[in-house]
């Protein structure tokens, strides 16, 4: 990396901001997002020039205008197969994605699959606010069903989809969820994406306050959000409530079941969070509506990246065959000479 | 030649030898009679002995479509000769058929007096009915009026294997080259290539190189000592421009132009597809060359394919996809995206029969006006096509090379004629290709994303990972040199107009267009892409009846040569023959308001020479 000899770079989240006006809707959830990517990159040490943020279409796709790194703004749902070519043929890049519930699971849902499925090393943020918000408010895969919105004045008919459960039915190697007010956690989650090599899958609860205000409320108000969030930490029993007075078991049925601590139950005979255990992700983004909102990292594994992979051949293809000799392939097979 | 003791003794039986000029021989049998395989060794044998060719496969879209029937025909069809050849011929003079169903299918084109060999075996009562023969044409005189040679190939390429221990399933797939080397015999081709490349294909199977080796020599052989036989004809080398030579499908040469591209500008290539007929072969041996810095990825769709192509394009590297019709559809908000990025992409649409899925493995150039005009708003790209199979190498560089100097999408259209026909293709020195010479920026000093070079108005290319130049691009309006979003009504007009002008720049690179015939006259015929041989050949014919008619092949269609304009004045009629309904036609009476008229077959098929004949003489009449 041509960098590689630079001393540690001192950046500011300032060093971070493009000189273009930000132009989210007052009250976007979006703009905390921002506000902690930029936050978090000064501390790890990139120069800006290795750092490439790739998004589709979308209120939440206009991320990169605003980061002053590299940035393509690209296609409604394709920016994971830009992501993708980009990252193979250039490694060395930190390339991340910027989506959202309509662009990365509506159009963009086959592309999303396979990114994370090929274990890509890019790290895909999915904004989900459970609404179309760029053209103005229709339902999306995520809204819930019954959703009253211009396009369904009688409500939606279709069934929502689950971000994380996608991720994870792709084999995704780092499948996280955060909250957009959520600050430290969220920085926390973003810098964890940034350590894992491979495809990083982070879905941030994210408020419209334009089209859909409230729709993560039970989990981000104040009053609420100990009843209705699980922190998710490795290593660490499953517990929640406002006095972490709760906590998840697994029941006898092989249930998960929500247990009131004290009454003869300790957190030993909880579910201990691990993130290397696929039945512990499955359970968790399959908790039902009675349940908290898992939030933290579901599942970090180590796989081979694609990318990896990918150069990996062309070397050894090298080392087998020497590096390309053009006359020797033009000339391959059965040749004549005409005098 | 080393005989195996398998084979019976050989009796001399004295054998004439004709002189021919040129041959047109159709192999066919069941689509998994191995046909395409006979036909394409057989078109190494010839070329390797130094005649012109040019060859039409031409097969079923089902793999293996039931045996026997008039569907599951596959054929191919292979023209050599003395001289200078540019189509696989009208009719052949040579149908070698495995089985009744090809006999029915191919027999109405056959020349009269034409030579028919068939394999007995397969000519049962079952089959016959299959193919619609009452009775045996083998046996009932309806084929009096050509030479037929009756042979059991199944019966004897079973014996020539025997000993191998392979079962008869097995045995009896060897009687494509058995039927190969009987006809090499006749017309006597080389087949050491074909052994050759027999122990090559089958290395890991000992049994099977023996086997089809037997195989193939003992239908050599029997061409050799069978009376009935009494003739070999032969097929002079042509005399083609010196040099050295290989034989090489458009596909292939495609495949080898950008690879050679690549190399040429010192970057890797990034090849993203989806599979589809006619174009996967490209993906194939793109992906046999890894050694070369090649990165090829089979992408979940052709979206996906063009995209990632798309972010390599951005990353630095060649970045190219290939694909036919219906991916190409899928292809183009990508396309349209590289428009307003200004990134150079280059988009392979190896065009097959459609609409829809329409016959993949069948040929056509209808997909032009979807190259240059099928994308939202105004989305002008470079279109580029070759003439011929050996071409498509030249042309497939020279859209990596345009791609990369005017920072702009080329599109390259080849079809499934190009894509599986072969000819003899002189090999270009390496020394020879011109260079690619990719300056990426990196100083920051005056830097903006949308300032343009004054001459191609391309603007820098710049790659990730450049430090001080960060910016950001994407697919909103852009403001003139500084690439900010913009949507001042003024400015999207000039950056509309200015990347329509950056295009119709390439025609600096449009090298003199060629006229073949007198440079003015009474008929111009226009034609592009894979209908070149077959133009050539027709206006020649005419013009040596003494008949005013020239030639013009485009090979540039977006933009149009510069000259073009002038040579469309200096004739009085001009004709456009097109393998659809006319769509290069309109272009050509748009931009030059000239009555130009359309000669038009959506058959699947190339020209026949004859009807263009035809065509080009009723013009002229007129
Ligand atoms: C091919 C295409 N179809 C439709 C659109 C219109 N469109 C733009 S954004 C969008 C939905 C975005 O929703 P989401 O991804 O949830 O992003 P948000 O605006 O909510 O952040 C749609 C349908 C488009 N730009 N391109
Ligand atoms: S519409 Fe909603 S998501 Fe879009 S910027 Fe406004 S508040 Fe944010
Ligand atoms: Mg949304």
């Amino acid at each position: 990396m041509s960098q590689a000899a630079t001393p540690m770079l001192k950046l500011t989240r300032k060093d971070f901001m493009s000189d273009q006006e930000v132009r989210w809707c007052p009250g976007c959830g979006d703009y905390a997002i921002l506000a902690q990517m930029q936050k978090v990159l000064p501390e790890l040490g990139i120069p800006r020039d290795q750092l490439v943020f790739v998004s589709g279409i979308g209120c939440a796709s206009r991320f990169p205008y605003y980061m002053n790194t590299y940035g393509f703004h690209t296609i409604h749902g394709r920016a994971p197969a830009i992501a993708t070519g980009l990252k193979i043929s250039r490694p060395e890049l930190h390339v991340w994605v910027v989506t959202g519930d309509g662009d990365g699971l509506s159009i963009g849902g086959n592309h999303l699959i396979h990114a994370l499925r090929r274990n890509v090393d890019i790290k895909i943020l999915l904004f989900n606010n459970r609404i179309y918000g760029l053209t103005k408010g229709q339902y999306s895969p995520t809204s819930e069903l019954g959703k009253v919105t211009k396009s369904t004045p009688f409500g939606s008919l279709d069934y929502p989809i689950n971000p994380i459960e996608i991720a994870l039915g792709a084999e995704a190697t780092f499948v996280a969820r955060s909250v957009d007010v959520e600050t430290k956690h969220l920085q926390e989650t973003l810098r964890r994406a940034h350590e894992h090599k491979g495809s990083a899958f982070i879905e941030i609860l994210q408020n419209c306050n334009v089209f859909n205000d409230g729709a993560w409320e039970p989990i981000t108000d104040r009053a609420t959000k100990g009843d209705h969030q699980l922190v998710l930490e490795q290593g660490k029993p499953l517990v929640f409530g406002k006095n972490r007075e709760k906590g998840i078991r697994l029941g006898k049925d092989m249930n998960p079941e929500i247990v009131t601590l004290g009454e003869g139950v300790d957190t030993s005979q909880l579910l201990v969070h691990d993130e290397t255990n696929p039945s512990m992700a499955y359970i968790l983004s399959r908790l039902g509506p009675q349940f908290p909102t898992p939030i933290g990292v579901f599942r970090a594994v180590k796989r081979m990246t694609y990318d990896e992979g990918a150069n990996a051949q062309i070397e050894s293809a090298k080392k087998r065959l020497g590096p390309g000799d053009l006359e020797a392939i033009l000339n391959r097979g059965d040749t004549w000479v005409v005098k | 030649m080393t005989t195996h003791t398998e084979t019976p003794p050989r009796p001399q039986v004295p054998k004439r030898t004709e002189e021919l000029d040129e041959v047109v021989i159709r192999f066919a049998g069941d689509s998994g009679d191995g046909m395409q395989l006979a036909g394409m060794q057989f078109t190494n044998e010839t070329a390797v002995a130094g005649t012109d060719l040019a060859t039409l496969p031409d097969f079923p879209a089902e793999i293996r479509a039931p045996a026997g029937t008039l569907f599951g025909v596959s054929g191919f069809q292979v023209n050599f000769s003395s001289h200078d050849i540019f189509t696989p011929g009208d009719n052949p003079d040579v149908l070698v058929m495995m089985n009744p169903a090809a006999l029915k299918v191919n027999l109405r084109d056959l020349k009269p007096g034409g030579i028919i060999i068939a394999d007995t075996a397969e000519f049962t009562e079952n089959n016959l009915k299959k193919a619609g023969f009452a009775t045996s044409p083998l046996e009932d005189g309806s084929l009096a009026k050509y030479q037929v040679f009756p042979v059991d190939i199944t019966q004897m390429t079973l014996r020539a294997v025997e000993g191998l221990n392979l079962n008869t399933k097995v045995a009896s797939r060897c009687k494509n080259f058995y039927a190969l080397g009987l006809t090499s015999w006749l017309f006597t081709r080389p087949i050491d290539p074909t052994i050759r490349w027999i122990e090559g294909r089958f290395k890991k199977t000992p049994e099977l190189v023996d086997a089809n080796i037997r195989a193939l020599k003992a239908g050599y052989h029997f061409g050799e000592t069978a009376e009935m036989f009494a003739v070999q004809y032969e097929v002079k080398p042509a005399r083609l421009v010196p040099g050295k030579y290989r034989n090489i499908t458009g596909n292939s040469a495609t495949a080898l132009g950008f690879i050679a591209a690549a190399e040429r500008a010192g970057l890797p290539l990034f090849l993203g597809s989806y599979p589809i007929t006619p174009a996967s072969d490209v993906l194939h041996e793109v992906a046999s060359y890894k050694n070369f810095n090649v990165y090829t990825f089979q992408a979940e769709d052709e979206i996906a394919a063009v995209g990632a192509a798309l972010g390599a394009a951005y990353g630095g590297a060649i970045g190219i996809c290939t694909t036919s019709g219906p991916g190409m559809l899928l292809k183009q908000e990508m396309i349209n995206l590289a428009v307003m990025v200004e990134l150079p992409l280059i988009i392979a649409d190896i065009q097959r029969a459609g609409p829809s899925t329409g016959m993949p493995t069948k040929t056509e150039q209808a997909d032009l006006l979807m190259a240059i005009y099928g994308r939202a708003s105004e989305s002008p790209v470079v279109v580029l096509a070759p003439a011929t199979p050996g071409e498509c190498f030249f042309m497939a560089f020279e859209a990596v090379r345009l791609a990369a100097k005017y920072m702009v999408p080329v599109i390259y259209m080849s079809d499934g004629y190009l894509a599986n026909g072969a000819e003899p293709w002189k090999i270009p020195k390496v020394s020879e290709l011109p260079q690619i010479d990719v300056q990426f920026r990196t100083s920051p000093e005056g830097f903006q994303p949308y300032l343009r070079d004054p001459e191609t108005l391309a603007r820098a290319w710049v790659k990730p990972g450049t430090p001080g130049l960060e910016h950001r691009i994407g697919g909103l309006a852009k403001e003139d040199v500084t690439g900010h979003v913009s949507y001042d009504p003024i400015n999207n007009e000039k950056m509309v107009r200015l990347r329509a002008e950056k295009v119709a720049r390439v025609a600096m690179d449009i090298p003199r267009t060629d006229v073949r015939g007198d440079p003015s006259g009474k008929l111009l015929v226009i034609g592009w892409g894979s209908t070149y041989g077959a133009l050539v050949e027709a206006t020649e014919r005419v013009r040596a009846q003494g008949k005013s008619v020239s030639h013009v092949h485009l090979r540039y269609l977006n933009p149009l040569p510069p000259d073009l304009k002038e040579i469309i004045r200096r004739f009085e009629r001009v004709l456009v023959p097109e393998l659809n309904t006319g769509q290069l036609l309109k272009i050509i009476r748009a931009e030059y308001l000239v009555d130009a008229k359309g000669m038009n077959k959506i058959q699947g098929y190339p020209f026949k020479v004859g009807e263009l004949m035809q065509k080009i003489q009723e013009l002229l009449e007129e």
